[in-house]
């Protein structure tokens, strides 16, 4: 195997973190018009962590290949991840469809071929659906090792391995894997970095691969799941303020939290 | 007429539909290195429950004999009605790789319509793996269980509620631990059965260590009382001085928001919010935390909300059942005091 590191980093368009969600009026979904759009946390972290695993290993890593599965609008993520670090990039244009995490796994199975990656960094979910699901069922598919929730990722150069600390329920644990390897990034892993305005520039240079869904001809994209409604969460009824640590403790005992 | 003698044919009443009379619900458990089934796992136990259809546990791991004895003993599950063990420590750690051909050989008999795991760490690591290997898109940290084919799962850190349909010849789930109740303690019998041995694919992955976070507080998944610190305390110092002791004499467990976390004031598994844990404990008091969308995420099912902070507009004043706006430094050691009483 000739040692060298292809790295796919899947990237999505997600309605901006900081945003407060909408349900639309028929209560389908949320609304998205007008509504501020950013890349995901999680995969901002992921090519991140590519780019420095490049920094740290310089002659190893031959591309960082970026690929989104969204609408036009996609490309703009695209884009900041170019501006990142990343060198090369893809678009899947699937229109307005949302596509569920197994057909995203599917595409990307695909992708990993033609790019022929070898390490594919994703992040652990993505804050629209919530699912966490998509780099575990790419590697299953792949039937690669993966190395989920990373809070630290070494990459041995002369084995081609590598170790990951993962972030579990009761702490951490560390595994180690053979490349080729999918991981996905925890909110630890690492700081994403900004992108500069030169560096804007310049990725507006970089190729974009334009595909659409079917060039992939072979994965069904049909959702699986039924979406009957979207709804608001009960809200919570409004409380009050207490005037000292006396009253807390009294209105605590009257409800009986304590 | 008719309707009496309709009724006169019905039997007993039985909580099985006549057309899911094969159907059966697998459940992945979690066990500790003691056989202590993780308390997540019996919250997904008595979401699989609801399903009524037949019980049967998956067990895995070198100490999963162990583990069904305890089972049997401390948990009044009356629907399990069989016990699978797999007693390989290949299944230790619980890496995905290898069991995940463990559960794909078990749910190719026909009769499993369910999979069913908790949502924690290793049902997220495991579920879409075995899913994505049988070709099924996976139902995620549902919150509620409709009827066998229909979940509730929220969206948007919890800002929208999504009830989905699954149509798949088998629905694989994973539930959140805090919207389901754990099932009840008692006893009951069943047969344990031996799982059949599978080929593990050799990936190479190789378990090298662990680095648990040792505390004698109840674990903040399944804690009643929950006090949690935000960037409000400004370092580790305050935190360990305010939070420790109000949280000792509640005996409830400790959180943190994010910022606490990355500013190193505690362990990143004490996370609450939409990418840490998820809690629904009786009472949350949150100390310096300003209740941003991410962590709401995590604790707005709580039932009572205490919030302490010294800025009257911030946002978990909304959420809050009772809040105090003052300066945390004076407060906390107040009610730490009268709480000791």
């Amino acid at each position: 195997m000739s040692k060298s590191l292809r790295i796919l980093v899947p990237v999505k368009r997600v309605i901006d973190y900081a945003i407060k969600p909408r349900i639309n009026k028929a209560g389908t979904g949320v609304e998205k018009t007008g509504v501020k759009f950013s890349m995901n946390p999680f995969d901002d972290i992921a090519v991140e962590e590519a780019v420095r695993i490049r920094e740290k290993h310089k002659k190893l890593v031959e591309n960082i290949h970026a690929v989104s599965i969204g609408p036009l609008k996609a490309q703009d993520i695209l884009r900041t991840a170019l501006a990142k670090g990343a060198d090369t990039c893809s678009h899947v244009d699937v229109k307005e469809a949302e596509l569920e995490p197994l057909a995203v796994a599917k595409i990307l199975k695909e992708m990993v071929a033609k790019q022929n990656a070898n390490l594919v960094i994703l992040g652990k979910q993505s804050i629209d659906d919530d699912c966490n699901n998509t780099g575990q069922m790419l590697a299953g598919l792949l039937n690669w090792p993966q190395a989920t929730f990373a809070a630290k990722v070494e990459i041995d150069e002369a084995n081609m391995t590598a170790r990951v600390t993962r972030e579990i329920d009761g702490g951490e644990e560390t595994v180690s894997a053979p490349l080729p390897l999918v991981v996905t990034t925890d909110l630890r892993l690492n700081q994403p970095r900004y992108a500069t305005l030169p560096n804007l520039m310049k990725a507006k240079k970089k190729p974009l691969e334009k595909l659409s869904l079917s060039d992939f001809s072979k994965v069904d994209a049909e959702p699986r799941l039924k979406v009957m409604k979207v709804e608001e969460p009960p809200t919570r009824s409004a409380g009050i303020k207490v005037g000292s640590v006396d009253e807390l403790i009294e209105k605590l005992k009257e409800v009986k939290a304590i | 007429m008719f309707s009496v003698g309709v009724r006169s044919c019905v039997g007993p009443v039985v909580r099985r539909p006549a057309n899911f009379r094969l159907a059966s619900t697998l459940v992945f458990l979690e066990a500790n290195k003691d056989g202590k089934v993780a308390q997540s796992s019996l919250s997904a136990l008595s979401a699989a429950e609801q399903l009524g259809n037949p019980i049967k546990a998956l067990l895995a791991g070198s100490n999963s004999t162990e583990a069904a004895k305890q089972l049997k003993l401390t948990v009044g599950a009356s629907l399990v009605d069989q016990i699978i063990v797999a007693n390989n420590e290949v299944y230790d750690n619980y890496l995905p790789e290898a069991v995940t051909p463990l559960c794909l050989e078990l749910l190719k008999e026909k009769e499993f319509s369910h999979f069913v795991v908790a949502s924690s760490a290793v049902g997220k690591n495991l579920l879409p793996r075995v899913g994505a290997l049988l070709d099924y898109q996976p139902i995620c940290d549902v919150t509620k269980i409709v009827d066998p084919t229909t979940f509730v799962r929220p969206i948007y850190a919890g800002n929208a509620l999504a009830t989905v349909q699954c149509t798949q010849e088998k629905k694989l789930v994973s539930v959140r631990a805090s919207s389901f109740p754990a099932c009840s303690a008692g006893s009951f019998d069943a047969p344990t059965l031996e799982a059949p041995q599978v080929e593990i694919a050799e990936l190479g992955v190789a378990w090298e260590s662990e680095n648990l976070v040792k505390s004698a507080r109840p674990d903040l998944g399944s804690a009643a009382k929950v006090v949690s610190g935000g960037r409000g305390l400004k370092n580790k110092e305050t935190f360990d001085k305010l939070i420790t002791p109000l949280a000792d004499s509640l005996s409830a467990a400790i959180g943190a928001t994010r910022a606490a976390v990355d500013s190193g004031f505690c362990e990143n598994s004490l996370q609450i919010g939409q990418t840490g844990k998820v809690i629904a404990p009786d009472l949350y008091i949150g100390v310096g935390v300003s209740g941003a969308i991410q962590h709401l995420a995590g604790m707005k099912d709580s039932k009572v909300i205490v919030a302490i902070n010294n800025d009257q507009e911030a946002p978990i004043f909304q959420v809050a059942d009772f809040g105090l706006v003052g300066d945390l430094n004076e407060i906390v050691p107040e009610l730490t005091k009268k709480l000791t009483k």
